[in-house]
């Protein structure tokens, strides 16, 4: 018991001094996974918005591969990476693997499904009254688009701000791909894993007390946002 | 002359049933033409057909300019038609972004938008609720809001489904008045479908008897 405590209260040092190991593995933490997700957000949400308004042959198998990736193990997407970068593997000549690009394009794979899959269902969602509406003031098709994507926007947030949590709280994709190096690739996730394997619990909790820390705020954006769409739509 | 619009042996059909038949009309002034018939006689395919938002079985549906020469139906012929339907779709912004959004889409500047919303808002009544979330209004506020985003963009060809439907007394009173000053103006062909006869009477100039697939009188 004597030595948890200790743990916490050395954990809350480090944060409170803002440790310099710390506010780095921080630093390249998020953007790592604010990268990956804005990556994710520009390719997923078009193409969600675009799965949600045509209907064509194909649609529906499109949509369960995507609900099929929401689930993706991260560390199927790390040994399908690894094989593709690893110096005999296709992309071996790009020398990615161990960097921090490798582990953006993971965590793009994990959250990418996640930001169309929901993309899509919000758009799908939006009263088709609004379409033709839109259509009868005089909308473009690409207008109409625009205009169904604004309407679905407290949906679309949601999907970002849920890929932002998968891929914020990962650690088997990145762990296999950027190789926990020190300085270049350690992140909060890997650094818990490692530290807590070699019995150092200060660094481990305090970093650990930080990832619950943005899941909360994640959360608290999330509740906020779903109130707020809530209530406009009363 | 401006836009005129011609429509010539129309048929149009649901499964086994036959609702438009072999019509024929020409809307060529800028009055206010009632459509009336009893529930399921074709007046909202009529008029969705009308506003090229449907397409017939058979027949032709042709807008005319001043040269009478037949419009492409493209953007810009479009944008000279609008439709309001019997639930107003309300985007999940306020009023003044709602009525604005014909305007934006056409490329106008900020000035000009705020202007012709303003003004078009104090003509409503509904200026005192120009900031608030459209979604919450009442179904007469949003019936007179629906006419407003309709008339911002001066629309040659104004298409009203059952503009009267889900609105109060005092409500549709006032749509009666507005709908009176807009056709006073005549700048604008305007197509009603409705089954509120006092309604009908008071703002219409020519009224349609739709029975049977056709138009009576």
């Amino acid at each position: 018991m004597d030595f948890l405590i200790e743990a916490f209260k050395q954990a809350f040092f480090l944060i409170v001094n803002l440790d310099r190991e710390l506010l780095e593995i921080i630093l390249l933490s998020l953007k790592v996974s604010l990268s990956a997700l804005l990556l994710a957000s520009v390719l997923g949400v078009p193409f969600g918005a675009f799965l949600g308004m045509k209907d064509f042959t194909g649609r529906s198998l499109i949509i369960i591969f995507l609900n099929t990736g929401m689930g993706l193990p991260p560390v199927v997407v790390g040994l399908f990476l690894y094989m593709l970068f690893s110096r005999s593997g296709p992309l071996g000549f790009l020398n990615l693997l161990y960097t921090p690009t490798a582990m953006v394009i993971a965590q793009f794979i994990l959250a990418l499904p996640i930001v169309a899959s929901i993309s899509q269902a919000s758009v799908r969602k939006v009263s088709p009254i609004i379409k033709l509406t839109a259509k009868t003031l005089g909308a473009t098709p690409f207008q109409i688009a625009l205009t169904l994507i604004k309407e679905a926007r407290y949906g679309i947030f949601t999907g970002i701000l849920g890929g932002l949590g998968r891929v914020m709280a990962e650690v088997g994709a990145i762990l296999i791909v950027g190789g926990n190096i020190a300085g270049y690739t350690r992140v909060m996730t890997t650094t818990i894993a490692l530290e807590t394997d070699k019995g150092n619990f200060e660094l481990a909790l305090a970093l650990g007390i930080i990832l619950l820390s943005i899941s909360f705020l994640i959360n608290l954006l999330l509740y906020y946002i779903q109130k707020k769409e809530i209530r406009t739509n009363l | 002359m401006s836009l005129k619009l011609v429509i010539s042996n129309l048929w149009k059909g649901y499964r086994d049933k036959t609702v438009l038949k072999d019509l024929s009309y020409v809307f060529d002034e800028k009055k206010v033409y009632v459509v009336m018939g009893p529930n399921g006689s074709g007046k909202t395919t009529f008029l969705k057909i009308c506003a090229l938002l449907e397409t017939p079985d058979k027949g032709e549906v042709h807008y005319y300019n001043s040269t009478n020469k037949i419009l492409p139906k493209d953007i810009n012929l479009l944008r000279k038609i609008t439709y309001v339907f019997p639930e107003v779709g309300i985007f999940n912004t306020s009023v003044f972004d709602n009525v604005a959004y014909g305007l934006k889409i056409r490329g106008f500047n900020k000035k000009e938008i705020n202007s012709k919303v303003e003004e078009v808002l104090d003509f409503v009544g509904l200026s005192h609720k120009k900031k608030q979330n459209a979604l919450t209004l009442s179904s007469g506020e949003a019936k007179r809001m629906g006419l407003a985003r309709a008339m911002v963009i001066k629309p040659e060809f104004l298409f009203l489904d059952e503009p009267t439907a889900f609105v109060d007394a005092e409500n549709v009173k006032l749509i009666e008045r507005l709908l009176i000053q807009i056709k006073e103006q005549k700048t604008t062909t305007i197509v009603i479908a409705t089954h509120d006869s006092p309604f009908a009477f008071t703002v219409g100039d020519e009224i349609l008897k739709l029975e049977n697939g056709k138009i009576l009188g």
